[in-house]
């Protein structure tokens, strides 16, 4: 056996492991993207590991697997599960032979998501189990316990962590002679393995017979448990997930109440609630994102007129949004307790704190491309779709260069949207090439059949940035550890149909500024490539210099916002650690006091 | 050992490094530890912290309020932004270099850190300030402070830790190239750390 301190996103990688997972697939997104970066850092011999192009076809690729009786992992944000969601549904019905785990990753907060989506609702929409861990080492024992469970039920199975178990740190023992756990492989049965509305009436009735069946096993799951209990305790705290960490930190002064967790959300452990809630006249049911337990309990009081007061989110004792912590989950159990207590206050007459909101980086390239654009266009009615990924960061001032955001690929169509509504316009999207290829491909289809007028600026980085440089079908690298050929962006649009397709260095400020000026003044839909590598993956040149000609009349702060360019005593300069040559300053400076940084 | 250790400061500084160092070394030392670090959005020039939580009883992985026994940050603000986490009788210790937002720069506030540490001196029981310079100076760049400020919580006592399990995380965890540097940084920290020790 062997000891690691790791997170817990690595824990659920080990556990995986642990399990004999033979296909991993899934799409970077925070806060699930380390399991797949561990797997692939660790030794995982005969695993077949992949970056698929977006949480769908992650999805699909691993379903065959199931089918064939390999054990399969698929990993996604919260947000990755709606993309998911048209296999995962119809999978639900046709099941599986071998075991399916599908990591969904919520993002309470949120910290860095677009919803507060609860993937346990989504779960229970999709009829599925679900496993809600409260700490890394609870999820490294449940993604191996949803393997058998997805088995011996024949079921894909979700494991839900949140961010704060997806992000923790703790110590993990486990078997370092792991291996592949061997498998049949695919018997043809098309009865079995091809979705029709026949196959999916009689499967619906044998699922919800089964969830009976599977919220009875359950029952004696060991994440299911109370702690605390007394005879004697008329009140009890229900928690799930993390808030189960938080309330047994809580708890500590406080051994008079009994403590329930809720390990398995989905389906409801029926009978070991109601023996943990038997004597209970009062219960505090502590979850983030929906009141999803709260609920539950409630259904149960009516299914078995239980003379239980039932608190938490609909009763204001829960806050309907955002994180719980230790000391909210305290502010809970007062309220429910009856105790009137504020909050200790350390620290008054806080002086003002300067605000951070999150920048791109300095010499980043999406700036010049936003800048570029936002020259060119100066004093023109244009509309700006941003998407996901660094470039949402273009929305800061001085750029504000992203009007909207909705969701993956969701600018491409909404610029054409745009477009039908406001003839007059021009509407630009804002794509990287990641999103692009994950979902921005059809949005591109869809403009060139439809007769937008658009243009489509492709921030082709050569990589995944946001969630920490994920290579993708552009980067010519895959998880296999193989170099393949690049899917050329400018080929894909060419096959497509787009008549107009202009890369540009975006750091070239000129260039750049008539490209978009070029493809404003023509119809149909447009394509600017603006390809300049992300300085995270590129070794930075020698910082810029402000000459003795800078009157500090601050027109690069005022323009770019770039985080290198400060004011120090009075006087523009530049931070040498945060520059990196990118030179966009010196083009765009007034009196030409900026020396450009030369290449090495 | 119970000991809750709250470490701040900007995106890119090296927090995550820092507080891997801690872990490892209290772990080193037969302690149970938790920790937990701010990763995503936030790491783009936004503020970002570790929790370490050294002992049993830790099970939140993010240190509750009022509960740090010590706060070591990388920026002056930062320290401030999360005094909420400090005990009544917790140790800060804190980098005097500010780092200036891209919207101060942008209104030209002239935030430079100094009423931070005004507040921390007048707020706080104890408050150690360090010169960040001294460090870049002396080693060559502002990489290194992250170590530094980990011997000057060692120097000071108050971390808990032995210091020789500390460099042998140092010697472990860190890149070979940079490990002599990192320990050089480590030992000027011991020195401002002793200087200020109670």
């Amino acid at each position: 056996m062997k000891k690691d301190y790791v997170m817990g996103n690595s824990a659920i990688a080990l556990g995986a492991l642990s399990a004999g997972v033979k296909v991993v697939c899934g799409y970077p997104g925070t806060p699930s993207t380390e399991i797949i970066e561990t797997i692939f850092r660790v030794p995982h011999d005969n695993v077949h590991l992949e970056w698929s192009v977006n949480e769908k076809v992650a999805m699909e690729v691993a379903t065959s697997a199931a089918y064939s009786g390999a054990r399969s992992l698929v990993t996604m944000k919260q947000v990755g599960l709606n993309v998911a969601s048209d296999p995962l549904m119809s999978l639900a019905y046709v099941g599986v032979k071998g075991g399916m785990v599908i990591v969904v990753a919520d993002d309470p907060g949120p910290i860095s998501s677009q919803t507060e989506q609860d993937t346990r609702a989504f779960a229970n929409f999709c009829r599925i189990p679900v496993f809600d861990p409260a700490s890394p080492e609870q999820a490294f024992q449940m993604v191996q316990d949803a393997f058998l469970y997805s088995e011996k039920y024949h079921t894909p199975v979700i494991l839900r962590p949140t961010t704060r178990v997806c992000h923790a740190y703790a110590s993990i023992e486990f078997n370092e002679n792991y291996c592949v756990k061997p498998y049949e492989g695919f018997v043809k049965d098309s009865s079995k393995w091809v979705i029709f509305p026949k196959l999916s009436f009689a499967n619906h009735a044998m699922i919800e017979k089964r969830n009976v069946t599977i919220g009875n096993d359950f029952s004696s799951y060991k994440f299911n448990c109370v702690t605390n209990a007394k005879a004697s305790s008329k009140k009890a705290v229900i928690a799930t997930g993390d808030s189960y960490a938080y309330a047994k930190e809580a708890l500590l002064e406080n051994q008079e109440i009994t403590l329930i967790q809720v390990g398995t959300p989905h389906p409801l452990p029926e009978n070991f609630l109601l023996k943990a809630l038997e004597g209970i006249d009062d219960v505090l049911c502590i979850e983030e994102l929906s009141p999803y337990i709260e609920n539950e309990v409630l259904r149960l009081c009516g299914k078995h007129h239980l003379k239980l007061n039932v608190y938490g989110k609909n009763t204001s004792h829960v806050a309907l949004s955002g994180e719980n912590s230790v000391q909210s989950v305290k502010r809970s159990i007062n309220k429910f307790l009856g105790i009137d207590k504020t909050d200790d206050i350390a620290f008054e007459n806080i002086p003002n704190l300067p605000i951070r909101p999150p920048v791109l980086c300095a010499g980043c390239p999406h700036r010049a491309a936003f800048y570029a654009v936002k020259v060119a266009m100066k004093n023109k009615k244009s509309y700006f779709c941003g998407d996901i990924g660094c470039y949402t960061l273009g929305n800061a001032k001085p750029l504000d260069m992203v009007d909207t955001c909705l969701c993956m690929g969701g600018g491409v169509t909404m610029s054409q949207g745009f477009n039908f509504v406001d003839k007059e316009a021009t509407s630009f999207a804002f794509i990287g090439d990641s999103t692009f290829f994950a979902s921005g491909l059809t949005g591109v289809v869809n403009a060139v059949y439809n007769e937008a007028n658009v243009i489509i600026c492709i921030l082709d980085n050569s990589t995944t940035a946001m969630t920490g440089h994920q290579p993708h079908p552009g980067t010519g690298f895959n998880l296999m550890g193989n170099f393949v050929d690049k899917v050329d962006i400018s080929k894909v649009l060419e096959g497509i149909g787009v008549n107009t397709i202009v890369t540009v260095n975006p750091l070239d400020f000129k260039a750049s500024v008539d490209a978009v000026k070029d493809c404003a003044s023509i119809k149909g839909v447009k394509v600017i490539i603006f390809k300049a590598p992300c300085i995270s993956i590129v070794k930075p040149h020698k910082p810029v210099k402000f000459t003795q000609k800078c009157n500090s009349c601050r027109v690069c702060i005022k323009k770019l916002g770039c985080p290198a360019i400060i004011m120090n005593e009075g006087k523009v300069a530049i931070d040498t650690s945060l520059c990196v040559g990118c030179n966009l300053c010196a083009q765009i400076c007034p009196r030409k006091s900026i020396e450009e940084s030369k290449c090495e | 050992m119970n000991k809750d250790i709250l470490i701040c400061g900007v995106g890119g500084q090296g927090t995550v490094l820092a507080s891997k160092l801690i872990a490892s070394a209290a772990m080193s030392e037969n302690n149970i530890v938790h920790s937990a670090e701010t990763i995503g959005m936030a790491q783009r020039g936004g503020s970002v912290t570790s929790h370490v939580r050294i002992g049993q009883n830790a099970f939140s992985p993010l240190i509750p309020d009022h509960c740090a026994d010590l706060i070591l940050s990388f920026e002056p603000a930062e320290a401030v932004r999360n005094l909420k986490f400090l005990k009544k009788d917790g140790a800060v210790i804190v980098n005097s270099q500010p780092i200036k937002p891209i919207t101060e720069t942008l209104d030209n506030t002239g935030y430079d850190g100094s009423n931070m540490i005004e507040y921390l001196k007048q707020n706080c029981k104890t408050c150690i300030v360090v010169d960040g310079k001294y460090f870049s100076d002396n080693l060559g760049s502002s990489k290194f402070f992250n170590i530094a400020i980990l011997g000057v919580a060692c120097g000071a006592n108050k971390l808990g830790l032995d210091k020789d399990s500390l460099i042998k995380q140092i010697e472990t965890k860190v890149k070979e190239k940079f490990v002599e540097v990192n320990k050089k940084a480590f030992e000027l920290g011991i020195k401002i750390g002793e200087q200020n020790a109670a």
